[in-house]
């Protein structure tokens, strides 16, 4: 049971991480699908400093730096050019993709994964950190009502002297920022970058923030919830109770009932995507 | 949506497209006359496996048959039908899909391409199954190889109990673990084997953080050693070892250098060999159509050696292994090759 339960928190990690982010960015009324990409870019570049450096804290601190440059990047074309923002989630995936695996070959000549950073860095209590921090953020600070006024009413804010713009930068700084602590987590527990090595994880904590409701909390128990039945499935599996493809389906189908059983009384922030 | 912003997503995309589509690299040789096309897998050229395997091949035959050589790497999701069809088109003698994506895709194209052969690797195909002339599908009896590996598993675990990792659950992967399955039970009936599956989606042989969770689950519950057939996924194997201090067996090509302290062999699949035979078949005209799988009979497979995990291959063990190999051989033993 205990290392059933280890194993939970540690596959929830970057969910929990990248789904905050999602929360942080969506409630400012800016749709974010480039959860994954985000955190694939922090990622190699986590490897590639730390590689440099012989430091994975430092690696680390240049992968937050990274995540939130990319998020500003992506935050710059939607607010410039308006783009949609869903095609420009997908482009700044791709794109990840493609850079991180150009970038893999450039460096360490391989399209496989980075050499092995012998470095160590224990990243939990920074993540414990960051989700208390945004915990705080979204709820109880003065952020928390202009992050809610941009992605509900941004008029409201202009009538402050405000700006939504700089309220929804801010918020997908702080969204790359969390991604690029999850981008660090995987490469830390690894010890390199390997191609695409967010798996998906960046899709499924997409999917916990809507399944959430956009509030903090049970988008937060959705992505427990989820990495919860992975691990189940692997005990299902080494039970061999019954096919392996029932056990697969389990942290799916899982999401579908609680989302299924859930009272729908949360909705989209008003101005999103606008 | 305004014109510029229209054109800005446009633009953004299709910069992301020919960042994950790179262009061919032609080798052409000065005077070749006869001239191969390979497309890689997903994985691309330095993916430390299959690809950089077939690559060496190729590589192989451009130096000693003096061939001319044109290679694409596309990536994930493109077209890799056209990427064929391209290199048939211009001129290439003979084509290579490197990869089971491949399978439909040669079909395809080599309707069109009466001329030209074409070799499909790890090619989707059931044994003697009827394929145009110009069509060479090369198969490999992984079962064999992981057979070996079963048995080596077993002569190195001390706790009677060893794992498997696989990456998608797909019938492929099967191979690999019917066979490991086959060879620990073979050499030690009473040992337990662990037999996981990362997932159902492509991801599954790219989650090394999923890879080291399902390692850990095994090595904590007693395995203490694990042959992985999951792609990048197997890195987290190797990762989890290390932090148990135990041992793993890698896959496909010969893994000691991703982890030398935790690798103990390799169940290597010689795609350089089958790539440098087929080429130099074409070439001397003695190209032929079919279904071709190649097992230990054919030196197809073998388990890797080397100065690292000497130590691992003691006499004993050794003499163990050959008289499986033999018995494979001699089809005294008939491994299964699904569960």
């Amino acid at each position: 049971m205990k290392a059933f339960l280890l194993a939970t928190l540690r596959m929830s990690v970057p969910y929990l991480l990248a789904a905050s982010a999602g929360v942080v960015s969506e409630r400012s009324g800016v749709i974010n699908f480039a959860l994954e990409g985000f955190m694939l870019v922090a990622a190699f570049v986590t490897a590639l400093v730390a590689l440099a450096t012989d430091n994975l804290w430092l690696g680390a601190l240049a992968g937050v730096l990274g995540g939130a440059l990319y998020a500003l990047g992506y935050y710059g074309l939607a607010a410039r050019f308006r783009a949609n923002q869903v095609l420009l989630g997908i482009a700044f995936n791709m794109a990840a993709i493609g850079i991180t695996r150009f970038a893999l070959k450039l460096s360490y000549d391989s399209a496989s994964n980075s050499p092995r950073v012998a470095a160590e860095a224990t990243l939990w209590p920074l993540v414990v950190l960051a989700l208390a921090a945004v915990a705080w953020l979204v709820s109880r600070s003065r952020f928390a009502v202009r992050l809610t006024a941009a992605g509900d009413h941004p008029p409201a804010l202009l009538a402050q002297g405000l700006s939504p713009t700089r309220v929804r930068a801010t918020a997908l700084m702080l969204g790359g920022a969390l991604c690029g602590l999850a981008g660090a987590t995987l490469v830390t527990s690894q010890h390199q970058f390997t191609d695409s090595m967010t798996a998906g994880r960046g899709y499924i904590a997409v999917a916990a923030v809507v399944f959430g409701g956009w509030r903090l909390v049970p988008v937060l128990l959705v992505c427990v919830l989820f990495a919860a039945a992975e691990v189940l499935d692997f005990e299902l599996q080494a039970a061999n109770v019954f096919a392996p493809q029932i056990a697969q389906m389990l942290p799916y189908v899982v999401c579908l009932l609680a989302l299924g059983l859930r009272r729908t009384t949360h909705r989209a922030p008003l101005a999103l995507g606008e | 949506m305004s014109a510029a912003a229209k054109s800005a997503a446009v633009l953004l995309v299709l910069f992301a497209i020919t960042l994950v589509w790179r262009m061919p690299s032609s080798n052409e040789g000065a005077q070749a006359e006869f001239s191969v096309g390979l497309v890689f897998d997903v994985g691309g050229l330095g993916d430390k496996s299959f690809n950089d395997s077939a690559y060496l091949g190729l590589m192989r035959a451009k130096k000693e048959l003096q061939i001319g050589t044109t290679t694409i790497e596309p990536g994930d999701g493109s077209d890799r039908a056209a990427a064929l069809r391209m290199l048939a088109a211009s001129g290439a003698g003979m084509v290579i899909g490197v990869g089971f994506i491949f399978t439909d895709d040669v079909l395809q194209v080599a309707g069109d391409y009466p001329k030209v052969a074409f070799v499909c690797l790890d090619m989707a195909v059931r044994d003697g199954q009827a394929l145009p002339a110009n069509v060479l599908g090369l198969k490999f009896k992984e079962e064999q190889g992981s057979f070996l590996a079963g048995v080596f598993a077993a002569l190195v675990s001390q706790t009677k109990h060893v794992g498997f990792v696989g990456g998608m659950d797909i019938p492929l992967i099967h191979k690999f673990s019917a066979g490991y399955r086959a060879g620990v039970m073979a050499q030690c009936a009473d040992c337990r084997v662990d037999v996981l599956f990362a997932g159902a989606t492509p991801h599954a042989f790219k989650d090394p953080g999923k890879g080291r969770e399902m390692a850990l689950s095994q090595y904590q519950s007693g395995a203490d050693i694990i042959f992985h057939a999951a792609g990048s996924t197997g890195l987290g194997v190797f990762q989890a070892a290390r932090e148990q201090k135990r041992l793993a067996i890698g896959v496909d090509a010969d893994q000691t250098s991703e982890a030398p302290e935790v690798v103990a062999t390799s169940m290597v699949k010689r795609i350089d060999t089958a790539v440098f035979d087929a080429i130099a078949r074409a070439k001397s005209r003695a190209f032929k159509g079919g279904v071709v799988s190649l097992g230990l009979k054919e030196d197809g497979l073998e388990l890797a050696r080397n100065a690292t995990n000497a130590k691992f291959f003691t006499e004993e063990r050794v003499a163990v292994l050959d008289a499986y190999r033999r018995k494979i051989v001699d089809g005294a033993i008939e491994v299964p090759s699904h569960d």
